[in-house]
């Protein structure tokens, strides 16, 4: 587990980082222009050598900033994970500083997040995107994407041209059912998102 | 007539390497493995450079099987969760079900009792063996063996009736609930277990026998797709592929869950980290979860498989629901609101077969969660292709595939 002795000698070597409350994991906030300086620290002085994970969060169209970037580190000396989070200050086109030069498992993960949020990584070797086809023109994760999808044209141009086919937002038949997490009991039984087409009743369009 | 024979140091990568590159004038070839094609393991596509029958480049392409569950689980209540994890890793889903479990159960902080945790580490046990039965079994087979899948298929098969015999599906169990496993285990179940796992070591016995000091296997795997302790970790290898590179992680000795801390066992580690290692820890790690499961079995507490104090997120059981007014409105509001889960972060890693499979949750409150990264070892283990591949030979291509045993169903989410 990590120790007290650990966090304060850290939050002294770097001013600009602060703690924040947690259950699980030791959680620091730190700024963009930190982040390579506070991971290559971590990395070769205090032994946390794994990036298990990195990825990010749309706080909503209303945040004051809309995007952040979270990232787990483990070390096997400490046995525990460490949790950094860090806002990307631009909300129209986020950018965030790539970790892949210190340690190479971001590279995927930052390309993930490229593509699921449209957070544009500086220095990434390969910034493109990884599970969407690279001329797909949304940010899926993003808050304001809808679960159906979006009507977008097919990814092969010379199949769309005979086909005239395009890739269709999913048939939710009113769905999804789902609870709203706030409100009285009434308004939050399940009920469908968007009730103003079903089955029986075409899709307005 | 004179002829130029290019010897080639099977054992040293790095030199291929820079052969290869140093005849970089001669002419290169395209080739597309996938997104459809046995090699790949699902749908994987990897487009290379081909120097003759050396590669030079080698880029994966992923996405194809991208079914945005994290976008899905945003949009639904945690118990509705459940089943999206069995298509996770689909040859290990008791293993995902227990791991998504866990992570929910730590932001609500809900002590389970000992009698579910044996239930867990129990599942989890055979989930692993099974999904190294298959690893190992199509391991043999891409590298030409093609008996020692029929053994390893043999045994899968009894453990899926066994999956069957407990959770009611055979391949998508959607076993665990929040606060608990769906229903106690079925009487005399246990005794079945240990039927197989005391017939098992003869199949295993009988697989290593075909395969390990088998020359052709050998010479297929000792060398190949070698992953050196730094790399393993600085390209976030996890689970028996970090393992077979020589380094001593696992979490259920380091981060022990679900009550790992009880029991004996050892962690098989490689020294090469080459393909051949990483099939030999697989073998030992099925020994390793036999002798857990005998400890479980020997051991198995009496009492209840949920807990009686998760009673905002647990459903009550059904003949209490359909006599009972209390528990009518309990399992009511659970169904329509979701589990109440508190506001809060968590990170939970479990130790899958393929790897640390982790789970990022940020509740907001409420029954849905506010996002759900799902952290799949499949991803993070073939992010290495790009640097590992180059300077192999086309036809180890299927080996290094296969002994990296990967899901495109949890690599792509």
């Amino acid at each position: 587990m990590i120790d007290l002795d650990f966090t304060e000698s850290l939050l002294k070597h770097f001013t600009h980082v602060t703690k924040r409350h947690h259950d699980d994991c030791l959680t620091l906030d730190c700024g963009e222009s930190d982040v390579n300086k506070l991971f290559l620290h971590l990395r070769d002085e205090e032994t946390f050598d794994l990036l298990v994970d990195l990825t990010a969060i749309d706080h909503g169209e209303t945040a004051e900033f809309r995007f952040s970037v979270v990232s787990h580190l483990y070390s096997r000396i400490h046995r525990d994970y460490l949790r950094i989070h860090s806002i990307c200050e631009d909300n129209e086109s986020p950018k965030f500083p790539s970790v892949s030069s210190i340690f190479p498992a971001a590279n995927w993960h930052e390309r993930e997040a490229f593509d699921m949020f449209g957070i544009h990584f500086s220095d990434h070797p390969n910034l493109k995107r990884i599970l969407m086809w690279d001329e797909y023109p949304y940010y899926p994760l993003r808050k304001d994407f809808p679960l159906a999808g979006i009507e977008t044209p097919l990814p092969a141009a010379d199949v769309a041209e005979v086909t005239n086919a395009s890739v269709d937002p999913a048939p939710m038949m009113g769905g999804p059912f789902v609870a709203s997490s706030d409100g009285t009991m009434s308004e939050s039984e399940p009920r469908a998102k968007d009730e103003s087409w079903t089955e029986e009743s075409e899709k307005p369009s | 007539m004179s002829t130029k024979t290019v010897e080639i140091n099977v054992g040293d990568i790095g030199a291929r390497g820079a052969e290869a590159s140093a005849n970089a004038d001669s002419e290169k070839m395209a080739l597309n493995v996938g997104p459809s094609h046995p090699t790949t393991h699902g749908v994987l596509r990897l487009m290379m450079d081909l120097d003759g029958d050396v590669i030079t480049r080698c880029e994966p392409v992923l996405g194809y099987l991208h079914r945005g569950d994290e976008k899905i689980a945003e949009n639904m209540t945690y118990n509705q969760f459940v089943p999206y994890t069995d298509r996770l890793d689909y040859l290990a889903p008791l293993a995902n079900n227990v791991a998504y479990a866990i992570a929910v159960e730590k932001l609500t902080g809900i002590e389970l009792p000992e009698r579910c945790l044996s239930i867990r580490v129990l599942v989890c046990e055979l989930a692993r063996i099974s999904s190294h039965l298959l690893g190992m079994g199509v391991f043999g087979m891409d590298a030409g063996a093609w008996t020692p899948f029929m053994y390893t298929f043999t045994e899968r098969e009894k453990l899926y009736t066994l999956f069957e015999e407990l959770t009611g599906a055979r391949f998508t169990t959607s076993y665990t609930r929040i606060g608990g496993v769906a229903r106690d285990v079925p009487d005399g179940w246990l005794d079945r277990v240990t039927h197989f796992c005391e017939n098992l070591p003869k199949a295993i016995d009988e697989v290593e026998k075909l395969l390990t000091r088998n020359r052709i296997f050998l010479d297929r795997t000792e060398g190949i797709g070698e992953v050196s302790k730094e790399d393993a970790l600085a390209y976030g290898f996890t689970g028996p592929n970090l393992r077979a590179s020589g380094i001593d992680l696992d979490l259920r000795k380091d981060k022990p869950y679900s009550g790992y801390e009880k029991y004996e066992f050892d962690v098989p580690i490689g020294t090469r980290g080459d393909c051949y290692d990483r099939y030999l820890v697989r073998i030992e790690e099925v020994r390793q979860s036999l002798r857990i499961i005998k400890q479980v079995i020997d051991d198995f507490p009496p009492g209840l498989w949920y807990s009686e104090d998760a009673k905002k997120i647990f459903a009550p059981p059904k003949e209490k629901i359909l006599t009972s007014m209390e528990e009518l409105i309990q399992n009511f509001m659970i169904v329509t609101e979701g589990p109440q889960i508190p506001a809060g972060e968590v990170y939970f890693e479990a130790e899958n077969p393929k790897g640390a499979l982790g789970f990022y949750i940020v509740s907001k409150g409420g029954g849905v969660p506010y996002r759900l990264k799902i952290r799949a070892p499949s991803f993070c283990n073939l992010s290495i292709l790009e640097k590992m591949v180059p300077g192999h030979m086309l036809s180890d291509i299927t080996v290094i595939l296969g002994s990296l045993d990967f899901v495109m169903g949890e690599c792509d989410r």
